[in-house]
Formats: C-alpha cells, sequence, structure tokens
C-alpha cells in the first residue's frame, strides 16, 4: 500500500472503531425497555454529568492523583534500596524472594480492611495500598536489571580498578535503567487503580474529602448512572496521564541511547 | 630488553572442569607485539585474562613486570572481542571512563581522550552515542579507551573478528602505526594468520585441550609494515608456514 494511503488508514481506523462502538452503544440503549434505559446512561448524559459534576470530579481526581503519586514514589524509592540489596548475592534473592512473592499474591482488596485498622482511612491508607501494588514489578524489574549487566562490562570496570560505588553508579545502576522504566510502566498502569481501589474500600471524606472511589461510593448510593459513567472515564483519564507522564519520562532518559526508540533504518 | 610479561609453566582449569590451559610457558620483552592463535575453545582468552589478572591461575607463576598481576593496576589493558563501550556515554565519555575510574580531573582526561581519539582517527565522533558508529569505528574507540592509561601492556582479544577484510587491513596499519608511536607490549589474538604475520613480531600457535603453545615463529618482517609486505613473498611463505603448523594443531575431524 502507499505511505499516505497507509497514513490516512492509522488516523481512519480508529475513527471508525470509535464510530462503531457509539453506535452499538446507542444501539443497546434501543433495544432497552424505558425502566432499564438508566441502566446504560447515553453518551450525551455522560458529557452532560461531566458538566455538572465537574468541580467535585476535578477535586476527587486530584485527592487520588495525590495519593497514587505518594504511594508511586515511595514505592520507587524504597523499591530501589531494595532492589539494590537483592542485587548482592542469590543467596539474598533465594532468602527474600518468596516474601516478597507471598507479598504480592495476597489480594490489596483483603489487605485493606487490615491498613485501614493501621493507618488512618483517606490518604494514608490509601497512599499505602497505592504503594503496596506498584512495589513488586519494581522492585522485580529493578533487580534484574541490576543483575543483567554484561558481564564483559564488569571485567572492564574490574580491569579498570573500579570501587565498588563506581560499578554500582556509572554501571549497574545505568544499565537497569531500561529494566527499571518496564517496571515504571507497569507501576504507572496500576498506581491510580490502586489509589482509586484504595480509595473504594479505605476512603474518607474527612478533611477535604474523598477521591474517585469513594465518590464512586456515593454516586452509586445516589444511583446517579451517568455520573458513575463519568467517574470511570475520569479515572481512565487519570491512568493516561500517569502513564504517559512515565513513558515521557522513559523517553527522555533512555532516547538517546538505548535502541528500543531506534527503528533499525534510523 | 626488559621482561614485561613471564609465564612459567602455567596452568588453569575452571572450577574442577578439565584443564584449560597446560605447561604454559614464554616471555615478552617490551615492545613485543606477540600474536596468539589457535582453533577455538584452546584458552587465548583464557590466557589474556591470566595476564590481565581477572582470573586466577591454577599452577605455574606469573609475573608481570616483575609481579604478581595485580587488577586495576595502570599498567595493563585490555581490548575486548566486543566492543563493550557504554551504550548511556557519548565516545568521548567511553574513552574518559578507565582515568575516571582512576580519580583523573575531568580537565586532564577530556585532553587525553582527545589526543586518543585523534591517534584512532575519531575525533569527529566525540560527541556521539556508541549505537550511532560503525563496527569499526566502535572497535577504535574500544581501542582509543584501552590507549588512554598509556598501558605498558595492551591485551587485545580478536578485536577485528567481526570486521570485513579491508576494514580490518586498514586497522591493522593503524595499530601498527599507534604501537611504533605509544611502544606498548602487545598480545593479539586472532583467528586469521595473516593477520598475525602482519601485525606481530612473534608468533605463538596454540593447541586445544589443554590448551598448549606448540610453536613459536618469529616473524622477521621489518617495520613499517605496509601495503607492499602484504604481497611480499617472505610474507607469502610465512603465511603458508603458520597455516601448515596451524593445520597439524588443529586435525580435521575425520
Ligand atoms: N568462565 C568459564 N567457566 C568454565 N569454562 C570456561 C570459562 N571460560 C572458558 N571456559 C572453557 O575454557 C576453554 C577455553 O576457552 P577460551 O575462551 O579461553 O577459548 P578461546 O581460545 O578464546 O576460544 P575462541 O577462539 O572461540 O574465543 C573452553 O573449553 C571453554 O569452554
Ligand atoms: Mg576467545
Amino acid at each position: 500500500m502507499s505511505k499516505p494511503g497507509k497514513r490516512i488508514l492509522t488516523f481512519a481506523l480508529p475513527a471508525i472503531a470509535g464510530i462503531l462502538f457509539l453506535a452499538v452503544w446507542y444501539g443497546v440503549r434501543a433495544m432497552m425497555s424505558e425502566d432499564q434505559k438508566f441502566l446504560l446512561p447515553s453518551p450525551v448524559e455522560v458529557l452532560s454529568a461531566f458538566g455538572e459534576h465537574r468541580s467535585v470530579l476535578l477535586h476527587a481526581s486530584l485527592n487520588t492523583l495525590e495519593g497514587a503519586l505518594i504511594g508511586f514514589s515511595a514505592a520507587i524509592v524504597i523499591s530501589l534500596l531494595l532492589a539494590l540489596v537483592l542485587s548482592l548475592s542469590p543467596l539474598v534473592r533465594a532468602s527474600l524472594y518468596p516474601y516478597l512473592m507471598l507479598l504480592q499474591m495476597t489480594p490489596v482488596i483483603v489487605i485493606a480492611p487490615i491498613i485501614l485498622q493501621w493507618a488512618r482511612p483517606g490518604l494514608p491508607s490509601v497512599s499505602i495500598i497505592t504503594f503496596l501494588i506498584c512495589f513488586f514489578p519494581l522492585v522485580v524489574n529493578t533487580t534484574q536489571g541490576l543483575i543483567s549487566t554484561d558481564r564483559n562490562l564488569v571485567d572492564l570496570f574490574r580491569l579498570y580498578g573500579a570501587n565498588k560505588r563506581q560499578e554500582i553508579c556509572l554501571l549497574r545502576l545505568p544499565a537497569a535503567l531500561p529494566y527499571f522504566f518496564t517496571g515504571l510502566r507497569i507501576a504507572a498502569t496500576l498506581g491510580p487503580i490502586g489509589a482509586i481501589m484504595g480509595d473504594f474500600t479505605a476512603g474518607s471524606s474527612a478533611g477535604d474529602g474523598g477521591g474517585l472511589g469513594f465518590q464512586a461510593i456515593i454516586f452509586s448510593s445516589q444511583l446517579k448512572m451517568a455520573a458513575l459513567f463519568a467517574t470511570a472515564m475520569t479515572g481512565c483519564l487519570l491512568g493516561f496521564v500517569f502513564v504517559a507522564g512515565v513513558v515521557f519520562l522513559g523517553w527522555w532518559t533512555l532516547h538517546h541511547w538505548h535502541d528500543s526508540y531506534h527503528r533499525a533504518d534510523s | 630488553m626488559p621482561t614485561m610479561v613471564d609465564l612459567n609453566d602455567v596452568a588453569k582449569r575452571y572450577g574442577d572442569g578439565p584443564l584449560v590451559l597446560d605447561g604454559v610457558s614464554f616471555r615478552a620483552e617490551k615492545g613485543d607485539l606477540i600474536s596468539l592463535i589457535g582453533p577455538s575453545g584452546c584458552g587465548k582468552t583464557t590466557l589474556l585474562r591470566l595476564i590481565a589478572g581477572l582470573s586466577p591461575l591454577s599452577a605455574g607463576s606469573l609475573a608481570v613486570e616483575g609481579r604478581a598481576p595485580s587488577i586495576g593496576s595502570r599498567e595493563i589493558a585490555c581490548v575486548f572481542q566486543d566492543p563493550t563501550l557504554l551504550p548511556w556515554l557519548t565516545i568521548q565519555k567511553n574513552v574518559e571512563l578507565p582515568l575516571r575510574l582512576r580519580g583523573v580531573s575531568t580537565a586532564e582526561r577530556e585532553i587525553v581522550a582527545q589526543r586518543m581519539l585523534s591517534l584512532v582517527r575519531l575525533s569527529e565522533c566525540a560527541q556521539r552515542y556508541p549505537r550511532q558508529l560503525s563496527g569499526g569505528q566502535r572497535m577504535r574507540a574500544s581501542i582509543a579507551r584501552a590507549l588512554s592509561l598509556s598501558p605498558d601492556i595492551l591485551l587485545l582479544d580478536e578485536p577485528f573478528g567481526a570486521l570485513d577484510e579491508m576494514t580490518r587491513a586498514h586497522l591493522n596499519e593503524e595499530l601498527l602505526d599507534i604501537h611504533r608511536q605509544e611502544a606498548w607490549t602487545g598480545f593479539f589474538v586472532t583467528h586469521s594468520v595473516a593477520e598475525a604475520v602482519f601485525l606481530s613480531n612473534r608468533i605463538l600457535i596454540m593447541r586445544a585441550n589443554p590448551g598448549r603453545i606448540i610453536h613459536e615463529i618469529s616473524v622477521d618482517l621489518p617495520y613499517p609494515r605496509t601495503e607492499q609486505t602484504r604481497e611480499s613473498g617472505a610474507f607469502l611463505s610465512l603465511v603458508g608456514r603458520v597455516s601448515s603448523l596451524l593445520r597439524a594443531a588443529e586435525p580435521l575431524p575425520a
């Protein structure tokens, strides 16, 4: 196919898919009886719910974002420190990995009530739950990166008499960056979900109010379906912003040198 | 001529595996450029790692400039089979790396790196990243990095193995040129007989299982060697002689 043709198609196909999606949405609504229709608000109703509740949604988004950022940042710092410890020796990894796995296997939804007993509801609990969700992919990927350093490069550093600090700062950490960003991208998709879920189970309207999860509970109790849909989409948007931020950060850090940002012919 | 490297009845095994090297003895004098040639797996890389101090001997003795090889000493530099450049650093910063690890000041190491890059004719590439260079250019950067420490001994492990004949011949001449200027003692591992004869004043032919030196050939062709050297009768007959000794060392499977 010709190049312009291909380019048009890459824009046209998602647009067509979007139109089809809306058509199905309206189609399903059309098949519903009048008293069922409230279950599936129309796109227009959702949009107007956005407008109507925009200050509430914005406020809730910012609260959620705050919890997500705190948990996410804490996960980055602590996972980095733990990954450095884990990268020391296979023995350390063998003794600690099973417990990390256990932590990862335990569903957060079950841990949440425990957290709620330990920490205050609202921001503290939400941050901790986000932290727990983001932590594992970060630790695992960063550790993998730290221990996957090219053996020849390690030899090179030894040959030229590098000390441990130089080996870590000038070799192992930069070499682990692509792995770290892989973990970070996973954590970034999980972070806002964790914050919203945390808010759903441990949110609080105390102080300056709850986040999106808490808002969802309120709208749900009021049977405001269109507003619930708008809340869901706000959450989706928040997640998108989060992931986009991390993807940009990865690009900014790695694009000078990492092959994944360059096609073979460029 | 002072003795730079002295191996006496050296043996090496990894863990409790078989002997990889056995009864290896030779001396390298200052300014020697010694080629190591032999079948794959005969222990050439291992021998270089022993000399560099990256790996301990199992038996025998080894002295580098009269002392046991110590890691991180200034006198030995190494060019590995792959360029092993750090992809996140520019070529300039890569060449500076050994000096940086030694705590040399930024200003001083920049000057040295620029001198080394012009020596391998890569000055225009100083600010590029390794991925933006060709294979031959990367190899030259790797050589510049090794030279930045002004080593007494330079170990080169098949540095040009992955390059085409033309580039290789060109880099051979450049390497001889640098050797003339910098006067290190060189060990050069190669699978190419012509390359070994062209570069070195001595060739050590090795055999595998366990790795041993079975012949030593001295190459009496005068330096500087040029394109004409490759066409001379003396060169061709030496290539023929080394090739047949090598064939005897490496019997083709029946
Ligand atoms: N780290 C190691 N652990 C165990 N055995 C090893 C190790 N490194 C090399 N060997 C073994 O030692 C022998 C010699 O290996 P070496 O790499 O020195 O060979 P070489 O002559 O450089 O071969 P090539 O020409 O293919 O590079 C081989 O049989 C190899 O399997
Ligand atoms: Mg080898």
